[in-house]
């Protein structure tokens, strides 16, 4: 441990842009990158002149139809003579970007980086569900035919089974997110809907319902990261990188128990130890906890150890999660309520808490005042932890 | 603040196929074979696995990065790029100061992809060159070798050099199935594969999953007493694949900034020949290469194909270039191929090249593209 | 940002766009499984379960590798494992891959194995991920999970050393 402070500059983020979460857009998936790349350097006071490197995400290029899909954004991304990179953890790049944005800083190397992820799942048809017929180990898994919400399912019975909890429980989850995203201006099915709402929609795979489910969407979202001289040039506020974490687990997800990610919480524990935090429950003011499932919030927020595992589906039903709760989760809405184009969602997530920090969350800002916040992604066959840690 | 060195590399195929094992088998042999010295679950801190999805025939290949390479439950994420765009990731990570060993790998194997052409053709831009029905999809590499030619004033003659120096130098390599003793007359009486390029001139695929350890320089002498210094690393891209109309044909943009990034963070100004003994450039089309030298400058503008012709570039001329044969008798690996170059390089910087081993040699140039139809490319400057 | 940018489209606004193009990929691949998988594969067609076992921490993995992710040294000894265990999760689809409607609704979970070597408790163990022939109102209920099952394979001519060959998992009577 540096007892020097002032040896490393910090990284901050001085900017955020995104894009309205659709369900099909009319722009290509590289008007959705320019659009959300121009609106974050707008934000941050900034042209693209300005940015040293750009880091982008994308998850299966089998969505867009285009292999190498990150070369074919690279140029509604910024990547026009410039050094760019796509990253890639399937669902956890969204929060992953920014960590790859963190050592683009804080090598010295480049001093002003664009962070952007974009996904347009619409172009795949019949239906995007379809993609993720790919996703899984061609001999010992494909043969099954797999639907990819059979495994959320899995894991959901067993966290229930597990802990106790209802499916009444893990609804509410979905009620709040949804109910949250009414404020957020690129909601695509923000809703008023009750736990009945959620029991009575349609059975896809026993334990899960439709409205349990967050919608394929397409949309981009972008940030802007630099180095702390220039973000204290830039803006009064900038927010803080503290702390990141990643970890991917091995691929044999049957092999496991589901009832706890312990990946996340390995990248968890990284994130913050480079951060400084002992006490996360205690520590962290509001956290964007990656939320495709409504049982996937809770599940993650035990990871993130801001509650004790099986603890936090009896949490949810005290209302400590809500936006003036004790620890408010997912004040923007959340997959469940903004949408999940499935690598822009961690970044939709990470721009919330950035807009949180400083004030700038309008209707959606917390009751409490916030200092710290995290946020995580997921993704892979249950294996891939992202995590991020902010303060202002 | 501290240097970035490699520490170990492994690799395992270089052949035409590896039906014998699985993809993961190769990325545990090569891994395992760098991690000579190494206790990956300990010591490293972080493992890049570099790979594209429709190469693979997994959407999301990430899931099947880890195991193999010892990277279960540990920072692992994969880069949808070149190895070298890897490397690029944990050079960054070791010089943030929170990383001190980061593993990085790459692995192709085109021998399992039964429609290779159809995959390129899928990341041509939907809309405005694939309802072209271009026929083959690396017709692109056509565009730039003529542009290139007509500019310079190139022959014909010259780019069949290039597939004549490196088929041959590749004789001396195990790692390099398609090398064959090659003349100047038989590579010109060969028909054009894509114009104006034969098939000697266009760089077949193999297998091959390539491992590297980096580490800081504080770290280095737990690993190894031959550590080879990474002192510069630049990626670019020109524009994107959607937007080929934006590229200068004839030229390679990304290759010339990314060179200017990797001399400026290595600190070089100015004449960068007396820098590099040797260089391993991109010659998956024998026009790349003489490109590739002038826009890395290391040769004057116009001038790289008359050094070819005096013999410059030869395995015992003034500046060998590709001294392993490069990819035109290697093969492409797919988004393996940089570290395929930057292994050839680092065997030589330690004395390990074997029957192509060059002499007092200690530093070297490291230059790949992703190839068609992208327009991106990195660069990395070593030292021993 | 309140106003943000995107042009939303309604199915029928979307297919019935000028410049709509259509494509599809020609994505075919081989895969090889290896020497370790082949042998798994192989053992499934002569109705056996085989494991391989990691000469450094000792743990079994079915399904096996050839290596050991924790230890990263290549595997070793080949061992034949019970063809019994207790469900960890089940669940039931009533949809197909393609998010069609199926006409039967199928239940699909995990399967720990009784393998040596896993504590009780342990986070990690030997299991298979496969159909599971049970009524489906015990996942519902919770009965299934816990419960006792072992493979139910498929007639011998039909097995063709795939994951396919085992029928499903079956309550142990």
């Amino acid at each position: 441990m540096r007892p020097n402070i002032f040896v490393k500059d910090r990284v901050a983020i001085v900017g955020a842009g995104i894009t309205k979460f659709m369900r099909r857009s009319l722009e290509t998936p590289r008007e959705l990158a320019w659009e959300a790349a121009s609106q974050a350097l707008e934000s941050a006071g900034l042209t693209l002149k300005d940015i040293d490197c750009v880091v982008t995400g994308s998850a299966p290029d089998t969505f867009d139809g285009v292999h190498f899909k990150g070369e074919y954004i690279a140029d509604g991304s910024g990547g026009i003579s410039k050094p760019i990179t796509r990253v890639y953890v399937g669902g956890g790049t969204g929060v992953f970007i920014p960590d790859a944005g963190f050592w683009h800083v804080a090598s010295g190397l480049c001093k002003k980086v664009l962070v952007l992820g974009e996904e347009k799942m619409s172009p795949a048809h019949p239906h995007p569900q379809y993609v993720f017929k790919y996703i899984w180990d061609p001999i010992l898994e494909r043969p099954l035919e797999p639907n990819l919400i059979w495994i959320f399912a899995m894991e959901m019975r067993r966290y229930m089974a597990k802990c106790g909890a209802q499916k009444e429980d893990i609804a509410l989850v979905s009620v709040k997110n949804k109910r949250n995203a009414l404020d957020h201006p690129s909601a695509l099915i923000p809703a008023n809907i009750t736990v009945e709402d959620v029991l009575n929609s349609e059975l896809l795979v026993w334990p899960v319902n439709l409205l349990d489910i967050s919608p394929v969407t397409d949309g981009a979202v972008a940030l802007v990261m630099t180095s702390e001289d220039v973000a204290r040039r830039l803006t009064d506020t900038p927010v803080w990188v503290d702390g990141i974490g990643f970890t991917l687990e091995n691929q044999h997800w049957y092999n496991r128990e589901l009832s706890f990610p312990r990946y996340l919480n390995y990248a968890a524990r990284m994130a913050y130890k480079m951060a400084g935090i002992e006490r996360p429950w205690k520590e962290i003011d509001v956290a964007e906890p990656y939320d495709p499932f409504d049982y996937k919030e809770l599940h993650h927020i035990e990871g993130l150890m801001l509650a004790r595992p099986c603890e936090a589906w009896k949490l949810v039903k005290e209302g400590y999660f809500n936006r003036d709760g004790e620890l408010p989760t997912s004040p923007s809405g959340g997959l469940l309520g903004v949408g999940n184009p499935i690598a822009a969602a961690g970044v939709m997530k990470v721009a919330e808490l950035y807009w949180q920090l400083r004030y700038e969350a309008g209707k959606r800002q917390v009751k409490k005042a916030v200092h710290k916040a995290v946020a995580n992604a997921w993704g892979d066959l249950m294996q891939a932890g992202t995590v991020i840690v902010l303060s202002n | 603040m501290s240097r970035v060195a490699i520490v170990g590399a492994g690799y395992y195929g270089f052949k035409p196929q590896t039906i014998d094992l699985s993809f993961q088998d190769l990325m545990f042999e090569s891994s395992s074979r760098a991690y000579a010295s190494i206790d990956p679950r300990k010591d490293i801190d972080a493992f890049v696995d570099c790979q594209e999805d429709m190469w693979e025939g997994i959407a999301i290949a990430d899931e099947f990065a880890p195991e193999p390479i010892g990277g279960a439950l540990r920072p692992t994420f994969t880069v949808a790029g070149d190895g070298l765009q890897g490397i690029a990731h944990a050079y960054m990570m070791i010089k943030s100061g929170y990383f001190d060993v980061v593993a990085v790998e790459s692995h192709g194997k085109p021998s399992e992809i039964k429609t290779l052409q159809d995959i390129y053709r899928f990341a041509l831009d939907p809309q405005y060159i694939r309802p072209l029905e271009p026929g083959n999809p690396l017709f692109y590499a056509g565009l730039d070798a003529v542009a290139y030619m007509k500019r310079n004033n190139v022959k014909r003659e010259h780019l069949a050099m290039v597939a004549v120096k490196n088929k041959n130098n590749g004789l001396r390599n195990e790692r390099a199935s398609f090398s064959t003793k090659i003349t100047l007359d038989e590579v010109l009486d060969s028909r054009f594969s894509i114009y104006p390029m034969s098939k000697y001139e266009i760089a077949p695929f193999s297998d091959a999953s390539i491992t590297f350890v980096l580490s800081s320089e504080e770290n280095v002498r737990k690993f190894t007493d031959t550590p080879v210094w990474i002192d510069g690393i630049g990626f670019s891209t020109e524009t994107g694949t959607g937007a080929t109309q934006w590229h200068e044909f004839g030229r390679m943009k990304s290759m010339r900034e990314a060179s200017k990034m990797a001399y400026r963070v290595a600190g070089l100004d100015g004449n960068v020949d007396k820098y590099v003994d040797f260089a391993e450039v991109e010659d998956r089309f024998s026009f790349m290469e003489p490109l590739t030298v002038e826009e890395v400058m290391l040769a004057k503008e116009g001038e790289a194909h008359k050094m070819l012709e005096k013999g410059d570039f030869c395995f015992n001329g003034y500046k060998p270039i590709n001294p392993s044969g490069g990819s035109l008798s290697m093969g492409v690996q797919l988004e393996a191929t940089g570290l395929a170059r930057l292994l050839e390089a680092y065997l030589q910087l330690i004395n390990k090249a074997g029957m192509h081993q060059l002499k007092g040699v200690s530093k070297a140039l490291v230059a790949t593209w992703r190839g068609v139809p992208t327009y991106s490319s990195v660069v990395a400057l070593l030292s021993a | 940002m309140e106003e943000v940018p995107g042009i939303g489209l309604k199915s029928s606004e979307m297919y019935s766009l000028i410049g709509l193009l259509e494509d599809r990929p020609k994505a075919r691949y081989d895969f090889s499984a290896g020497p370790t998988v082949s042998k798994f594969l192989l053992g499934l067609k002569e109705g056996k379960i085989l494991g391989k076992k990691c000469p450094r921490c000792g743990r079994i993995f079915v399904p096996p590798r050839s290596y050991c992710e924790w230890c990263h040294v290549a595997t070793s000894e080949w061992v034949e494992v019970p063809q019994t265990g207790i469900i960890h999760t089940a669940v039931v689809s009533y949809i197909s891959a393609k998010r069609q409607r199926l006409e039967k609704p199928e239940v699909v979970g995990i399967v720990r194995l009784d393998v040596p070597g896993y504590r009780d408790k342990e986070y990690e163990f030997a299991g298979l991920f496969h159909r599971i022939c049970i009524d489906p109102k015990l996942v519902v209920t919770g009965e299934a999970i816990g419960m006792r099952v072992k493979v139910r394979w498929k007639p011998k001519e039909e097995r063709k050393a795939s994951i396919l060959d085992i029928e499903c998992f079956e309550p142990v009577r």
